[in-house]
């Protein structure tokens, strides 16, 4: 692949990093990478991947938009209300970028689909707001093998952290199990301040380039902690857990299941 | 001082900063280590940028010349990937 002059210009910020050049622009553009959800999180993780030449980028959401995403979900618009929120994000990221090519996948995952759907990219990218898709997610991503950038918000405070199975720790390492509903705020509790998915975002964006270009440390065996109102960041060690269900020495969970309890699904 | 064979010479006449530092990095992309790039260029200010930024990527700036009064040829050894 060559790059072409439009893409000289479009790239020169990349291609004048030693640390990128144009190879590894032509990494970025060859590069597959697929997010699950066209959230808070997902809209800016998109948005910027799109604008850094990630070639493909799978975007898998099965709701609309509503008036009250719009308040954080910046991939959106007030006149699509009512658009799948998948359709309007390879909308918004095409017209970023005419070199991107946005599949939208307007599905549910589910532990029959998981598998399937993630099985032709390079790097998942989880922008979910439950613990049961989170889980889901962590232990597709370790039974085949592929690096992982999570993220979660919830009011002021965000995380970020890159699971490369084999390597390094997985969710289930720090908590085995999803914390049981009770536990789990409930909708009126759920509130988010509005640029908070834009900054937590912004670092699962920046974890999935230094991933393609294989620059930098990826955020393995950590937790990067946000707290919005103190504007502090804090690292916390995650160490592999031998003793892990999914990822340690002698596995009990071997195949995906769905976590169908009664979790608010946050949908507003 | 014995004249240097360039293995490739790029022409970025009319291009302008900082387009002229992208054309160049990309050609001597392309090159081995050890090989010689020749630019030609008309733009003043990266007369002085490109071999700066040359030198910062690693590479050895050989000769910065102005050949005559709009152009300046630009030769470096690419030291590195
Ligand atoms: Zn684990």
């Amino acid at each position: 692949m060559e790059l072409n002059d439009e893409q000289i210009h479009r790239y020169s910020r990349h291609i004048i990093l030693p640390e990128v050049g144009g190879k590894g622009q032509k990494r970025l553009l060859s590069a597959r990478v697929i997010m699950v959800g066209a959230g808070g999180l997902g809209c800016p993780v998109g948005y910027y991947l799109a604008a850094a030449g990630v070639g493909t980028l799978g975007v898998i959401d099965n709701d609309t938009i509503e008036l009250s995403n719009l308040q954080r979900q910046i991939a959106h618009s007030t006149e699509r209300v009512g658009m799948h929120k998948a359709d309007s994000a390879k909308k918004t990221f095409e017209a970023l970028n005419p070199d991107v090519n946005v599949i939208a996948i307007k599905e549910r995952i589910s532990k029959d689909n998981i598998l399937d759907l993630i099985k032709d990219y390079d790097i998942v990218v989880d922008g979910s707001d439950n613990f049961p898709t989170r889980y889901l997610v962590n232990d597709a991503c370790v039974l085949s093998g592929k690096p992982l950038v999570s993220g979660a918000i919830l009011r002021f405070e965000g995380q970020v952290t890159t699971i490369l199975p084999g390597e390094g720790h997985c969710y289930r390492c720090l908590f085995e199990e999803p914390p049981p509903p009770g536990l789990v705020p409930s909708c009126q509790e759920a509130g988010v301040l509005g640029a908070l998915p834009g900054v937590i975002g912004g670092l699962q964006a920046m974890e999935v380039l230094k991933l393609i270009l294989g620059k930098g440390e990826p955020l393995k065996n950590r937790l990067l902690i946000y707290d919005a109102l103190k504007a502090s960041f804090r690292k916390v060690k995650i160490p592999k857990n031998p003793k892990c269900p999914v990822c340690g020495d002698d596995p009990t969970i071997r195949e995906l299941h769905d976590y169908e309890a009664e979790y608010c699904q946050m949908r507003f | 001082m014995e004249e240097i064979k360039p293995d490739k010479t790029i022409n970025i006449k009319g291009l302008v900063c900082p387009y002229t530092f992208v054309k160049s990095k990309l050609a001597i992309e392309d090159m081995e280590v050890g090989e010689v790039l020749e630019i030609v260029l008309d733009y003043p200010e990266a007369s002085r940028s490109i071999p700066k930024s040359m030198e910062d990527h690693g590479h050895k700036v050989l000769k910065v010349e102005k050949v005559n009064d709009t152009d300046w040829v630009i030769v470096i050894r690419k030291e590195r990937d």
